[in-house]
């Protein structure tokens, strides 16, 4: 009985796992493939990383995504500090409801209706103003640390309601000022959580295409949108090569977080042991 | 500046610290993201002209004196008249509410499957749901192309095994539409679903089954109850943006699948036509508002009253 469930179990997340993954693995097999018909294969080829690295295009539009996503990340991560701060620290100030709601909106607003928003809200700045001049890098960082700080927010708000408040209060009955016990207690408890939240601003920046299409003007084209103009003609085999080489970057990335968490959990378990041992 | 100059302006930060913290965010908020929704909504009630900007002003002031202000319905009544927009909302809805429900199909078990596994395997498993989640949506969705065209790898397969003796049309359709969404949005159901599965004692379905209740009755009366807010959630993760959804329906479905996030941005950017965008975007908004705002209710509970769960 235990043992056919835990079958069931293992089939289910074989067949997920295929699912996820199966696509992103044939995308990355036909980056190597010599044929300019896609999906006919046509032999073992690197062609397509030489066609991507040759291309003028490709490069510009990734520096302006890089550009434009290490500006957000870096504003995205102060302000959602600041905001996930105070939504964990302090209960009650004016506009709370308020405050709550715009930072847990952006997480599931539909991206059409940010991006129409923002764009009206530049040209009605635009026509009071004068600013901003032109739509590009601009509008759409602006546009970017808006819906990222939000994240980082909540990163940062769950990571304070997780933790003790106990180092805090006792700082203060100690005697501490506030702003002392902000930079000396609250910050360092924060930090790793604003890592994490620096990392998750910066891909949602380089992944947006939807809001960068509504805010940017003529001449700015980050690489979604330069890969959005190739692939709705069709399959691109150069875009295989750039999916490829993005996968590669982001799974190092990834598999070195999860080798350190893992390390450090292995440690804390370690740790643990001994203190248990020791008494 | 003087000594006591420095310490003034310290005491100063010290005393309004709290508003600092709390006003650069907000008022970043109030203008970037709430002030554009009434914008939209200003827009939405104005009557569309060929001039730039292609909209008429809600205020006249030509009179003197006191402005006058001119709400036009039309916009609205239009949405309401022409089939296609009613049509395309109930559409949209649709298939966010089946791809949520195939989502909650495959992503509940297999949240179940990684708690019920320990150490590193169970990291190793939650590392590949995050990992797709970091790269990027676009190509992603861009890998499907290969799989679903009439020359594509779905296709190969069938034809090998002699299931079909000529491809398959699977491009182009709601089919594809479905799987894209439901490949797309899987990690934001199995995260949640797993966030709240960690914390429960999944032992207490064990005992209800010690106790000799049937597998079934233990997964409805103990399991389900107790992951309900999992599954709350992961499924308003997945529907609100769905809904809304532009890029898959726009490379998968083309122009045989009604979606309202691409009729809106078809609206604006071909027919330039904006007042009625903006129109479409306010009815959208409004038919999302209580999913959004049970969202918020669920989550401002868990990052209140409960320890950290962070997955992300």
């Amino acid at each position: 009985m235990k043992r056919r469930r835990s079958i069931l179990l293992i089939s289910v997340l074989c067949f997920g796992y295929a699912f996820l993954y199966i696509p992103i693995i044939l995308m990355i097999i036909y980056s190597f493939n010599d044929s300019v018909l896609l999906p006919v294969w046509g032999g073992f080829s690197t062609r397509w990383y030489t066609t991507l690295f040759n291309s003028e295009e490709i490069w510009s539009a990734t520096l302006l995504s890089f550009q434009i996503a290490i500006t957000t990340a870096t504003f995205a991560t102060l302000l959602g500090t600041l905001a996930g701060l105070a939504l964990a620290r302090f209960r009650r100030f004016r506009g709370r409801t308020v405050f709550t709601g715009m930072i847990s909106a952006p997480l599931v607003m539909p991206e059409v209706i940010t991006g129409l928003s923002l764009l009206l809200l530049f040209i009605t700045l635009q026509q009071l103003i004068g600013w901003p001049g032109n739509r590009g890098m601009t509008t759409i960082t602006i546009a970017h640390i808006t819906f990222a700080m939000a994240y980082v927010a909540i990163v940062i708000q769950s990571r304070l309601t997780g933790a003790d408040q106990s180092l805090e209060e006792a700082a203060l009955d100690l005697g501490a000022k506030p702003f002392r016990v902000l930079i000396d207690i609250t910050l360092p408890l924060i930090a790793p959580g604003m890592v994490a939240g620096w990392l998750l601003a910066f891909t949602l920046s380089l992944d947006d295409l939807v809001i960068a299409t509504f805010v940017s003007g003529p001449g700015s084209t980050t690489l979604p949108m330069l890969i959005y103009s190739r692939v709705r003609l069709g399959l691109k085999p150069d875009i295989n090569a750039l999916a490829t080489m993005l996968i590669v970057i982001v799974a190092l990335g990834v598999i070195i977080a999860g080798y350190l968490i893992i390390r450090q959990q292995r440690q804390l378990e370690r740790d643990r042991q001994l203190a248990a041992t020791g008494e | 500046m003087g000594h006591a100059d420095k310490h003034r302006i310290g005491d100063l930060l010290q005393r309004n610290w709290k508003t600092l913290v709390t006003a650069l965010p907000f008022i970043w908020l109030l203008l970037f993201f709430l002030a554009p929704f009434f914008i939209v909504l200003k827009i939405s009630v104005a009557e569309s002209l060929i001039a730039s900007p292609p909209f008429s002003a809600l205020l006249d002031w030509s009179d003197g004196g006191f402005p006058s202000m001119t709400i036009n319905t039309d916009n609205y009544a239009y949405l309401w008249e022409d089939e296609l927009y009613l049509r395309t909302y109930l559409n949209s809805l649709k298939i966010a509410a089946i791809s949520t429900l195939l989502c909650l199909l495959i992503g509940y078990p297999m949240a179940y499957g990684i708690v019920r596994t320990s150490g590193t395997t169970r990291y190793l498993l939650l590392l590949l749901v995050i990992l797709p989640f970091w790269t990027s949506f676009l190509l992603r969705v861009y890998a499907w192309i290969g799989l679903l065209t009439d020359q594509g790898t779905i296709n190969d397969v069938l034809l090998w095994l002699g299931l079909t003796d000529k491809p398959i049309r699977l491009m182009y359709s709601e089919f594809a539409v479905y799987v894209g969404i439901v490949y797309s949005y899987l990690p934001f159901m199995i995260l949640p679903l797993y966030a709240n599965m960690e914390k429960l004692d999944l032992a207490l379905n064990e005992a209800a089954g010690d106790l000799g209740a049937k597998p079934l009755t233990a997964f409805l009366t103990v399991t389900l109850p107790l992951t309900l807010p999992g599954i709350i959630a992961g499924c308003l993760l997945v529907f609100i943006p769905a809904t809304g959804e532009f890029v898959i329906p726009d490379l998968l479905g083309g122009g045989n699948v009604l979606m309202i996030g691409r009729l809106l941005s078809s609206e604006f950017n071909a027919n330039h036509d904006w007042p009625v965008a903006s129109a479409v975007a306010v009815v959208l908004l409004i038919l999302l508002v209580i999913p959004m705002m049970l969202y918020h209710r669920v989550q401002s509970r868990s990052t209140n009253a409960q320890p950290s769960a962070e997955t992300a």
